[in-house]
């Protein structure tokens, strides 16, 4: 009964996977259809080609960075939101609703209305800040670090009310008493948070880190609708993508799409290294 | 401060917070509204309100025959991917769920690796093998690998659900000799309708929103799916100011899955949990 499922993910992403190797490994241009030959020196020439260019380490370096901080902020948000959500007993079915909008308003919409929130004519954003009396003129996705600053916004809107009622399943599911035995002792709401609540997440919390930090290092979607990757925001999947369609270098996207590949992996290896540990020592 | 007036302060921060928390999540999808509704030289300035509200960039939206081939197409496929995922996912999920199999954590294991791909990672060679046999630039083209990617969320949310069987029921059925095909078909799945639709919703809504794979293995109209379609309005945004249709086109493909999806709120949040905590 597993095997239809097996076979269809085996073909369709297991073998792509090996032929992406394959590709990499050769001279293969779409330019040039029918030339095919192995990628000098030693069939890794696309491989030194990628990790000795400089696109390449600037592409990794703000994947990382964005994952980085995106991940945090939308952690922190998200446990906010949700603690605040727990306190709520009136219109928390509309809140609910409210906060269901950011995740299911699709991903390239999502770039296109903070591309309009952030145009300096159009959006709301340099408004806003002239009114607080601050700079009001900058050209938001035409500038570095800016155009980085709004792909963070964006990606933090979409994603960090979901993990705030992924977090809510998870408080609820903490027992009253157990708040109320630690208020009896004296702990104080700060206390109680930290030695309590945390804890009693951890698992909730660490399966929301590991999704969107792998979600984070694949980011496409924003920085191709919002700047296609210009001004600091080009990361791993756009680079290897750009190479592929827009250049037609098969074999140099190839390498790229492994190498991203390898980043990927690698992170979830060390965080499943970093779990094991003390998986069971929650204190 | 007295305990009295410290609730007090307590509940004024929350309301607060409730109202920061809606309109962060309420107002940029406003803003495209406000923009959706405007036209010619109302598209520039910026004002909370439009002066002359007007429905002229939805009614051009609605006869672009290009968005509204992509509309279908993205019908299509969401479904067609999301039908295919639960009659290849469901029958896997119970086996892993319930029957004696060898390498059962291997196998999940390996289903949930295929989570971690990143889809830049099988875009080329898609790409080659489905120009080299033809699938490029079709439907099928695309529905395969969403299946592939949305195949470990449906099997993890059903494995979740099917585990929650009691395995009396099971054995009543073997008693009564049906096969585990016949007693999956006719006892187990019109118990699991709940999962099945959370697991329906969460691959269509995948498949709906999709967009790396939708613009490298589609070239024109007649297999781009909407959030492709959406993406090449937006070219040509330098030279005429098709700002205020591509604002319309996004409202008008967000809304559905808007309403699907606080509709189902809890099933999906709870399908969610169930698929990332128990699997």
């Amino acid at each position: 009964m597993v095997s239809p499922a097996i076979a269809v993910m085996v073909l369709v992403a297991g073998f792509p996977v090996l032929y992406a190797v394959w590709l990499s490994l050769h001279e293969y241009s779409l330019r040039t259809p029918g030339l095919s030959r192995w990628a000098a020196p030693f069939a890794l020439g696309n491989y030194l080609t990628a990790l000795s260019s400089q696109e390449f380490w600037s592409a990794l370096r703000t994947t990382l960075a964005f994952t980085a901080i995106s991940v945090v902020l939308e952690l922190a948000l998200g446990m906010a939101m949700a603690l605040l959500m727990q306190r709520v007993a009136r219109g928390s079915a509309f809140l609910r609703a409210a906060v269901l909008v950011p995740w299911s308003v699709l991903t390239v919409v999502t770039a296109i209305m903070w591309r309009s929130v952030f145009d300096p004519t159009l959006g709301f954003v340099n408004t806003v800040l002239g009114a607080l009396g601050l700079p009001a003129d900058t050209v938001w996705l035409g500038s570095t670090p800016q155009a980085f600053v709004v792909m963070v916004v964006a990606d933090v809107w979409k994603t960090a009310p979901f993990m705030a009622l992924l977090l809510l399943a998870g408080l609820q599911g903490i027992p009253r008493e157990t708040y109320e035995a630690a208020a009896v002792d004296g702990a104080s709401a700060w206390q109680r948070f930290w030695r309590i609540t945390l804890p009693l997440l951890r698992s909730a919390l660490l399966v929301a880190l590991i999704f969107r930090t792998l979600d984070a290092l694949r980011i496409f979607d924003l920085p191709y609708t919002l700047t296609k990757g210009a001004f600091g925001t080009d990361t791993l999947s756009l680079l290897a993508f750009r190479q592929l369609q827009e250049q037609g270098i098969v074999g140099l996207g190839s390498a790229l799409s492994v190498l991203t590949f390898l980043v990927v992996m690698a992170i979830s290896v060390i965080y499943i290294r970093l779990m094991r540990p003390n998986a069971g020592s929650a204190r | 401060m007295t305990a009295r007036s410290r609730r007090r302060l307590a509940t004024t921060g929350t309301v607060v917070g409730v109202i920061a928390v809606a309109v962060i999540c309420l107002f940029p999808f406003y803003w495209l509204i406000n923009l959706s509704l405007r036209y010619g030289s109302e598209l520039s300035s910026a004002s909370v309100f439009p002066e002359h509200p007007t429905l002229r960039n939805y009614t051009s939206v609605l006869h672009d025959a290009d968005f509204l081939a992509a509309l279908r197409n993205s019908a299509v496929v969401a479904t067609t991917t999301t039908l295919l995922a639960l009659l290849v996912g469901a029958p896997a999920a119970y086996a892993l769920a319930k029957l004696p199999l060898r390498r059962k954590g291997l196998i999940l294991a390996g289903v949930l690796s295929v989570t971690t791909f990143p889809a830049i990672a099988v875009a080329a060679p898609l790409f080659k093998l489905w120009t080299d046999i033809g699938l490029y630039n079709t439907l099928a083209g695309l529905i395969l690998p969403y299946l592939v990617f949305t195949l470990p969320l449906a099997v993890f949310i059903l494995v979740a659900f099917f585990r929650d069987v009691p395995d009396e029921l099971e054995e009543a059925a073997a008693l009564d000799g049906l096969d585990p095909w016949r007693t999956f078909a006719r006892i187990v799945l019109p118990l699991s309708a709940p999962a099945l639709v959370t697991a329906a919703l969460l691959t269509f809504i995948f498949a709906w929103n999709e967009f790396l794979l939708a613009i490298t293995l589609t070239s024109t109209p007649h297999a781009r799916t909407v959030p492709a379609a959406i993406a090449f309005f937006t070219g040509s945004i330098q030279y005429e100011q098709p700002l205020g249709t591509i604002a319309a086109a996004s409202v008008l493909i967000s809304v559905p899955l808007i309403v699907l999806v606080v509709i189902f709120q809890r099933r999906i949040v709870s399908g969610l949990v169930a698929g990332a905590v128990k699997g």
